[in-house]
């Protein structure tokens, strides 16, 4: 059994970034951004390239300064302490090791300027390689290394200096798909038995989805939402989080008395009390289910299947509906009873959806 | 590949390097047997020549000299250059253009020119300050910039500066330990080289120290020339020897750190060696 935690940080410590701005030559990056991470959390960055993830995530860091505003670690206001003095780890997108030490030396460099002494280091940092699964590959060179492995050293490098809060910044990316989601299973799993709170941030929903406790997403410099995943993904408090999160289908419709009429289906609004007129519907593509047996006559939901792409144990069916497509999602084992071609009657299920105002050019 | 081609090839190989051997081995050998000839016609041969180089007090004074100014110089560089250039690849990319021109504007400048620059300044700190040889070092400093700017440079570029420098902040890290820790052994070879070029230069110059008054190495060698030309290419087969001597060194710790890719900043080795290997030709 591994033991990667000490009592002190098993514990692990709040995290608190008060009203963070930062702006460069032309953009804002940071736009009075606010979160407090609970102790040994993972909370997950996701938003699109730009939106100030990675800034705040190096504002924490201390890589980057502030315009203003506050970091609070343990209680501590960390705001104007220098990076290296914060002790905070950190799993960088890019391969990181030092290329001139072997994974055992690259684990032992911060614990040698942390004056930790011989003994204690050794066996830290073999319990650390271990927590990593790379005890077999101590003595090796970072070319020496797959891409996966790498990160996992870099991964056993910052927490081998037992920081109060770990930063993982898109660690993931630079990896194939495999190895991608089998090392975010294995830091989910090492975060939760060293217990340590963490911000990872990262621009894959689906990553940010699977491993945080909570998600925020984030655009143009300010969380948009802040919530567990299962809330985040059905219930989107803005458009941009529904876009973002998942794919959704765009139809058109109109409200009248609360509920929205979308192609002949009513279907109850996340937000009640909007005047009635036309919007745009955002409909979830596995909230759309597929019928191609009986009377096909023409109507509203009738189409034809245009595309089916395979997604292992499901699939995402492309209907033509005439003016406009709909994705739906379903089982492979439903999908393949609609092959492409076939005529289908679209069934969308009453789940509340979130509508936009019809605006006063439509683009399609 | 088939082979008769490879064998084609393998003849082709031997004969550049035959040819370019001799290129450089036939002058040399000349040089040797010229610095062993006896004073007359029938004299026997002897080894006076080198046997002077030693028992010639200007000579081995300004050989000191020259060997001082060398690991003089190649310090100053490397304590200036490299920290200046790991900030501003970090801290001002935008300024990188900037550093590399002034680094490069000794290139253009005929060293003449230079040196006529510097006259004054040099009077000034020679009547006022010091007059010793070691003060030639900051004109070299400046000769050697651009050489030196390069191979760094170049070594700079292979490694991920930025990540590499904010993983051991986030570990810890001071800037010095960075230096010393981080990016000093990840360019070895870019240091050695940089290194290697500014020695090679300054054990070649002949011009600064000529045109000031100095009497280094070459300008020694030139004025031993006068009185005993035996001597002097004695002297002049002794630098070529020790440069060679440099550049096996490099290529030895090149080859045991293995993994070294190539370095673009091999090419420029050849630049100032040859120039060098000018100037002792022209010093005779």
């Amino acid at each position: 059994m591994t033991t990667g935690g000490t009592e002190a940080t098993r514990s692990g410590v709040e995290v608190r970034l008060e009203d963070l701005r930062r702006k460069y030559a032309t953009t804002t990056a940071l736009d009075g951004l606010s979160l407090t991470i609970s102790p040994g959390e993972l909370v997950a960055l996701l938003g699109p390239s730009g939106c100030g993830k990675t800034t705040a995530l190096r504002l924490l860091a201390g890589l980057e300064e502030a315009d203003s505003g506050r970091v609070i670690v343990g209680g501590k206001d960390l705001t104007n302490v220098p990076a290296n003095r914060r002790n905070i780890g950190m799993v960088f997108q890019a391969y990181s090791l030092f290329p001139h030490m072997t994974a055992r030396q690259n684990v032992e460099f911060g614990m040698q300027l942390h004056k930790v002494d011989v003994l204690e280091r050794r066996e830290r940092a073999n319990e650390v390689l271990e927590l990593v699964g790379l005890s077999a590959h101590a003595g090796k060179y970072a070319h020496q290394l797959s891409g996966g492995q790498q990160q996992r050293v870099a991964l056993a490098r910052a927490l081998a200096i037992r920081p109060k809060v770990l930063l993982l910044d898109e660690p993931l990316s630079a990896l194939d798909a495999k190895v991608r989601s089998r090392l975010r299973d294995e830091i989910r799993r090492v975060q939760l038995e060293v217990g340590i709170t963490t911000l990872f941030v990262t621009h894959d929903q689906e990553e940010a989805l699977a491993i945080a406790d909570r998600v925020g997403v984030m655009q143009a410099g300010r969380l948009e939402q802040m919530g567990p995943p299962t809330e985040i993904y059905s219930r989107p408090a803005t458009p941009f989080v529904a876009e973002f999160v998942g794919l959704t289908n765009r139809l058109r419709g109109t409200v009248r008395h609360g509920v929205v009429d979308v192609r002949g289906t009513e279907i109850p609004l996340v937000e009640p009390g909007v005047p009635d007129g036309p919007v745009t519907a955002l409909v979830r593509p596995e909230a759309v289910s597929l019928a191609s047996d009986g009377e096909m006559e023409e109507g509203p939901l009738v189409g034809t299947v245009i595309a089916v792409a395979f997604l292992g144990a499901m699939s995402r069916v492309t209907v033509d509906l005439g003016d406009t497509t709909v994705l739906a999602q379903m089982p492979t084992s439903t999908a393949s009873q609609h092959p492409a071609g076939t005529k289908v009657r679209l069934a969308l299920r009453p789940d509340p959806v979130l509508i936009q105002r019809e605006e006063p050019a439509p683009v399609s | 590949m088939s082979r008769s081609r490879r064998r084609r090839l393998q003849l082709f190989r031997a004969i550049v390097f035959l040819v370019l051997g001799a290129f450089f081995l036939v002058p040399i050998g000349a040089m040797f047997e010229f610095s062993t000839r006896g004073n007359a016609l029938t004299a026997p041969r002897n080894l006076d020549a080198w046997k002077n180089i030693v028992q010639t007090p200007d000579l081995t004074e300004a050989i000191t000299a020259s060997l001082e100014l060398a690991a003089i110089t190649c310090i100053a560089m490397l304590v200036l250059l490299l920290p200046t250039m790991v900030w501003v690849r970090l801290r001002f990319p935008g300024l990188s253009r900037v550093i590399e021109f002034i680094c490069l504007i000794p290139l253009t400048v005929p060293a003449i020119a230079l040196v006529v620059g510097m006259v004054p300044i040099y009077r000034w700190i020679e009547i006022n300050v010091t007059d010793s040889i070691l003060i030639l070092s900051f004109a070299y400093l400046i000769l050697v910039l651009p050489y030196s700017y390069r191979a760094l440079d170049a070594g700079l570029a292979a490694i991920d500066l930025k990540t590499l420098s904010e993983a051991a902040r986030s570990l810890g890290a001071g800037w010095g330990t960075i230096m010393l820790r981080v990016v000093v052994p990840n360019m070895s070879s870019a240091l050695l080289n940089a290194s290697l070029l500014a020695v090679a230069l300054v054990l070649g110059e002949f011009t600064f120290a000529n045109l000031l008054f100095y009497e280094n190495l070459q300008v020694a060698i030139a004025y031993v020339g006068l009185v005993s030309a035996t001597t002097s290419v004695a002297v002049a087969v002794a630098a070529l020897l020790f440069a060679f001597t440099l550049l096996l060194i490099l290529s030895f710790v090149r080859s045991r750190s293995g993994t070294a890719p190539a370095d673009p900043a091999d090419i420029q080795i050849a630049q100032p060696l040859a120039a060098s290997g000018a100037i002792i030709g022209r010093a005779r």
